[in-house]
C-alpha cells in the first residue's frame, strides 16, 4: 500500500524505521504492528487524534520507551537495547510538545545542554552560530531565563536547543500545540525552512491540515494502529481524513 | 525589613496623610490579635522567663523582654503597610500610621494583659507547663497583676506606635535606624565572640568598658554604639552597593582579579583570626565548619540536582563510624589503628560505596517518594549501628570511644582538646569542599544536574544519562559528608548512634534552605546563622540561652524565610533569577527606565535581566 516514497529508491534503506513495533504501557497495548520508515531528507508526519500512541511512538524512537516486539532500526542497525544517549549521539533528536525548556536556566544553558553529547569545541560553535543565524532573536536572548522568554521565541529556543544536538533526523511532538495560530503558521514555515536546509523532519501532528500542508509522506495513528499510510496529497484528499481530522465532510 | 517607598514619578505623586482615625479597624483587630495570640504564645512557651537571664542591654533590657518587645512593634509597623499598585498614589506616613501602630500594639500588648490576669487567678500547670509564678512575675515586673495589666497595654501601645513611626521617617534615617538596632542587638548577640577575642588580642579594656561584668552591653556603650553605628550609616550610604555595581560591572580579568583578591583576603583572616581566639571561638567556629561541610555536601544533591534527600546524615554517621573504627584501638573486633589520613581515604571509598548502594534504589524514584525513602535509609543507618547484632563492630548503643585524634602526616595530631587545630583542620577541608562544588556547579556534570533538576523527561531526551548523573551527585554528596563525619569523630574522641538522629537531616535541610539552595556563599551563611548564633543538634551557638526553643526558632525562621525571601539568606545568582524574575519584570515595566534606589535585595545583573525580559513583551 505504500506510495513510492519521494526519495524513489536513491537510498536503498531508510534513515529510522520502526518495522512491526508493539509497546505497552503496562498491560495497555499502545502500540500495534507499527511500521514506519523515515528517508534522509524527508519531511513526513505522523497524524493521530489523543491516545492515538503519537507520543508512544516519539518515546520508541528515542529510546525512553522499549518496544515488547519488532526492532527499531537506526541506520541499518537495531537499537532496540540501545539507550536514548545512544541513539541522541547517532543523530536523532527530539523537540518535545509545549516546547519543554529548562525554564529556570539561561537560554545559553539551554542551548549548551543541545550539544551535551558532543565534545567538539569548534563543530559546537558553528553550530551555536548556525542557530543566531536561523533565529537571530535568540542570540539577545542569551542570559536571559528560558521561562521569561514568549512562546514564540521559546520555540526558537527549543529547536535551536535540537539543533545543538548535530541532528540527522528531528522528531518535533506537537510543534503546534499551545501557540496562537499565527505563530503556528511561522512554526511550520520554520520547519520547513530546516529541512530545505537538508534536515529529516519527522512530526507528529494533531493539527493534519497545517501537517500535510508541508510533508512529503504521512501517516494516520488510531488506537495504536496505523491506519493510513499514503502521500501528502493523497492524505489531504481522503475522505475519511476529512471527516475525521479536518473538521469537514464532503457535501 | 525596611518598608518600600514608591518611586516617585509624576504619575505616582504621594497624596495627602489620612486623618488618624481613618483606619482600616477591621485589618487592624486582626493584626493586633495575631500579635496577642503570638505574645501569650511565647509567654507560655517561657522563652521570656528563660532568657532573662541573657541581657541585651544593661540594666533595661533582656533578651526574655525582647522576644515580646518584638511582637508589637512589628504588629505596629505592619499595620501601616500600603500596598504599592500601579498607579495609585501612596498615602504620605503621618499620624495615621502612628495612631493605628498604636492601637494595634495595644491590643498586641492586651495580650499580656490577658495573660496576668489568668495566672493570678488560675492554675493551668497540667496542660501548660510554662504556667508559673515566675512567669507572673515577670509580666508585673515584680508589683501586682494590676500594675501588669496596665503596664503591658501602655507598653504596647508605646511600642507600636514606635512601629508605626518608623514609617515616618524617610528611607535614609529609617536605614539609619535600622542598622543602629542592628549594631547594638549584633553587639549584644556575639558577646562571647568579642569577649572571647579581645582576651586574645589583650583588648580587655575595650570589651570591658563595651559589655557589662555579669553580661549585656553597657547602656551607655550601647548609646555610644548606636551613635557611630548611625553616624556610619549615614555617611556610608549606598557606598557598599556602590561597591558592590563596581565589582559587578568589572570585566573579565579585572574581575577575577578583585575576586581572588577578595577569597584571598578572606582565607587570611580566617587563618589569622583563630590565633587570638579563644577555645570558645574556635569550638565554634569548628561546629559551623563541620556543618558547612554537611550543608555544602547536601546542596550538590539538593541545590544543584533537585534530589530532596532527608537522610543525609547517613553519610555524616557512615563516615564518622568508618573513620572511627579504623583508626580507634578500643574498636571492638577490628583494630588496624591507622593513621587518619590514610583511614580517611578508606572512609571516602566506604562512603562512595554507600551513596551507590543507597542510591541505586532511591534514584529511580521521583518527588514526595524519593524523599520518603531517603528518610528511611537514614533510619536504617543509625539503626544498624544501635543493634545489638553488628556491637561487635560498632558498639552498638555504647558506640566507640577514645578514639584518637586526626594525625597528619605524624606532624601534629588534631584532636577535641585543641579547638584551634579542629577549626584549621575544618578550614582545610571547607576551602577543598567550597572549590569542588564551585567547579563542578560550572561543570558539564553540574549543568546535566540542573537539567534533571529542571525537567528529567527532556533531560533524558537530551541524552543526559539521568540514572548516572543523580547518582555522581548522591555520591558526591556522600563523600562532602564523610569528611565532616571523620573530622567529628577525632574532634569529639567518641561516636554513638543517637548523634546521627534525624534531627541533624533536617537541620541541614534547614541551613541549606535558609542559606540558599544552590548558593555556596548562602550555605555558609545558613551555617553561620543557625549553628553559629542559634546552635546546632547539640552544640550551643552565641546565643546558648537559645538552645531549648531552637527547634521552634528554627522552624519560625523558615516559614518566615519561604514568605519573604524564597530564594533564600544569600541567594545563588541564578536561583534569585529564578524566583524574581517575573516580579522584576512587571516592576521594570512598571517603572520604565528609573533607577531603583530602593534596592531590592537583588543585585544588578538580575534588575537588568528583568528589564530586557519587560522589554520583551
Amino acid at each position: 500500500m505504500t506510495e513510492t516514497p519521494i526519495h524513489d529508491g536513491r537510498l536503498a534503506a531508510p534513515l529510522l524505521e520502526m518495522r512491526s513495533v508493539n509497546a505497552h504501557y503496562g498491560a495497555v497495548h499502545a502500540l500495534r504492528d507499527v511500521n514506519l520508515s523515515i528517508y534522509e531528507g524527508e519531511l513526513v508526519c505522523l497524524l493521530g487524534g489523543n491516545a492515538s500512541g503519537k507520543s508512544t511512538t516519539l518515546k520508541t524512537l528515542l529510546g525512553m520507551l522499549k518496544p515488547t516486539s519488532g526492532e527499531v532500526v537506526l541506520d541499518g542497525e537495531v537499537v532496540n537495547d540501545k539507550p536514548t544517549s545512544y541513539r541522541v549521539a547517532r543523530g536523532v533528536t527530539m523537540v518535545p510538545e509545549n516546547r519543554r525548556l529548562f525554564k529556570r536556566l539561561s537560554v545559553r544553558e539551554n542551548l549548551d545542554l543541545g550539544a551535551y553529547l558532543r565534545s567538539d569545541a569548534d563543530g559546537i560553535a558553528a553550530d551555536l552560530e548556525r542557530v543566531f543565524e536561523l533565529f537571530p532573536r535568540v542570540r539577545e536572548r542569551l542570559s536571559q531565563k528560558a521561562g521569561t522568554l514568549s512562546g514564540g521565541e521559546q520555540q526558537m529556543v527549543a529547536m535551536g536547543r535540537a539543533l545543538m544536538a548535530k541532528p540527522r533526523v528531528l522528531l518535533m511532538d506537537e510543534p503546534s500545540m499551545g501557540l496562537a495560530p499565527a505563530l503556528v503558521q511561522q512554526n511550520f514555515e520554520l520547519i520547513q525552512q530546516i529541512h530545505e536546509a537538508g534536515l529529516t523532519v519527522f512530526m507528529v501532528e494533531q493539527n493534519a491540515n497545517m501537517a500535510l500542508s508541508i510533508a512529503n509522506r504521512g501517516w494516520v495513528l488510531q488506537t495504536g494502529r496505523v491506519v493510513l499510510d499514503d502521500t501528502a496529497a493523497n492524505l489531504l484528499a481522503h475522505p475519511d481524513l476529512r471527516a475525521s481530522y479536518l473538521g469537514q465532510s464532503d457535501t | 525589613m525596611t518598608a518600600t517607598v514608591a518611586p516617585e514619578t509624576a504619575a505616582n505623586a504621594p497624596m495627602p496623610a489620612r486623618p488618624a482615625l481613618a483606619q482600616d479597624w477591621r485589618r487592624l483587630v486582626r493584626m493586633g490579635a495575631v500579635g496577642a495570640v503570638a505574645q501569650i504564645f511565647i509567654a507560655l512557651s517561657n522563652m521570656p522567663v528563660r532568657l532573662d537571664e541573657r541581657l541585651v542591654v544593661k540594666p533595661i533590657l533582656s533578651l526574655g523582654y525582647l522576644c515580646l518587645l518584638i511582637v508589637p512593634f512589628a504588629a505596629g509597623h505592619r499595620v501601616g503597610h500600603q500596598i504599592e499598585r500601579e498607579g495609585v498614589p501612596q498615602h504620605t506616613a503621618g499620624a495615621h500610621e502612628v495612631a493605628g501602630g498604636a492601637a494595634c500594639g495595644a491590643i498586641a500588648g492586651g495580650g499580656l494583659s490577658l495573660l496576668a490576669v489568668l495566672l493570678a487567678n488560675f492554675d493551668l500547670r497540667e496542660p501548660l507547663v510554662n504556667w508559673s509564678p515566675m512567669l507572673a512575675e515577670l509580666l508585673a515586673f515584680g508589683h501586682t497583676t494590676g500594675f501588669a495589666v496596665v503596664v503591658w497595654l501602655l507598653i504596647g501601645t508605646a511600642v507600636g506606635a514606635a512601629g508605626g513611626g518608623l514609617r515616618l521617617l524617610g528611607p535614609r534615617s529609617q536605614r539609619a535606624a535600622v542598622t543602629m538596632v542592628l549594631t547594638v542587638a549584633g553587639a549584644a548577640v556575639l558577646e562571647p565572640l568579642v569577649v572571647d577575642l579581645a582576651e586574645g588580642m589583650g583588648l580587655e579594656a575595650l570589651s570591658d568598658r563595651l559589655y557589662h561584668r555579669r553580661g549585656g552591653v553597657n547602656w551607655t556603650s550601647a548609646l555610644v554604639l548606636a551613635a557611630v553605628s548611625g553616624i556610619l550609616a549615614v555617611l556610608g550610604r549606598g557606598r557598599m552597593r556602590q561597591a558592590r555595581e563596581h565589582i559587578a560591572a568589572l570585566e573579565g580579568a579585572k574581575r577575577t582579579r578583585t575576586n581572588l583578591g577578595l577569597i584571598a583576603a578572606t582565607a587570611a583572616l580566617l587563618v589569622i583570626l583563630p590565633l587570638f581566639a579563644g577555645k570558645l571561638t574556635n569550638e565554634l567556629a569548628a561546629n559551623v565548619g563541620l556543618f558547612v561541610l554537611l550543608a555544602l555536601g547536601l546542596n550538590i544533591v539538593v541545590g544543584l540536582a533537585g534530589i530532596l534527600d532527608l537522610g543525609y546524615v547517613a553519610f555524616f554517621a557512615v563516615g564518622s563510624y568508618t573513620a572511627a573504627v579504623l583508626t580507634a584501638a578500643t574498636s571492638p573486633r577490628i583494630h588496624p589503628e591507622l593513621p587518619w589520613l590514610v583511614a580517611l581515604i578508606i572512609v571516602v571509598v566506604v562512603t562512595g560505596l554507600v551513596g551507590l548502594f543507597i542510591g541505586a534504589p532511591v534514584i529511580r524514584m521521583r518527588g514526595d517518594y524519593l524523599a520518603i525513602v531517603t528518610l528511611g535509609f537514614g533510619e536504617i543507618i543509625r539503626l544498624i549501628f544501635l543493634s545489638d547484632w553488628l556491637s561487635g563492630w560498632f558498639g552498638g548503643a555504647q558506640g566507640i570511644t577514645k578514639i584518637p585524634g586526626a594525625g597528619i602526616f605524624g606532624l601534629t595530631s588534631v584532636a577535641g582538646t585543641d579547638p584551634r587545630r579542629v577549626f584549621y583542620l575544618v578550614l582545610a577541608f571547607c576551602a577543598i569542599a567550597i572549590y569542588v562544588s564551585w567547579r563542578l556547579e560550572r561543570s558539564r556534570l553540574g549543568r546535566a544536574w540542573m537539567a534533571v533538576r529542571e525537567d528529567e523527561t527532556v533531560a533524558e531526551a537530551m541524552g543526559i544519562n539521568t540514572v548516572n548523573v543523580k547518582l555522581l551527585a548522591f555520591v558526591v554528596g556522600a563523600v562532602l559528608g564523610s569528611f565532616s563525619g571523620a573530622i567529628f569523630s577525632a574532634k569529639v574522641g567518641s561516636v554513638f548512634p543517637n548523634s546521627f538522629l534525624i534531627l541533624v537531616s533536617i537541620v541541614i535541610l534547614v541551613v541549606v534552605i535558609f542559606g540558599g539552595m544552590g548558593s555556596i556563599v548562602g550555605v555558609i551563611a545558613g551555617s553561620a546563622v543557625l549553628i553559629g548564633v542559634l546552635g546546632g543538634p547539640k552544640q550551643p551557638g552565641l546565643l546558648a540561652e537559645f538552645s531549648e526553643f531552637k527547634l521552634l526558632i528554627y522552624g519560625a525562621l523558615l516559614i518566615w524565610m519561604m514568605l519573604a525571601r524564597p530564594e533564600g539568606l544569600i541567594p545563588s545568582v541564578r536561583r534569585s533569577r529564578e524566583l524574581h524574575q517575573q516580579e522584576m519584570a512587571q516592576d521594570a515595566w512598571l517603572k520604565g527606565q528609573v533607577e531603583d534606589d530602593n534596592g531590592s535585595d537583588n543585585g544588578n545583573g538580575n534588575n537588568n535581566d528583568g528589564r530586557q525580559a519587560a522589554a520583551a513583551t
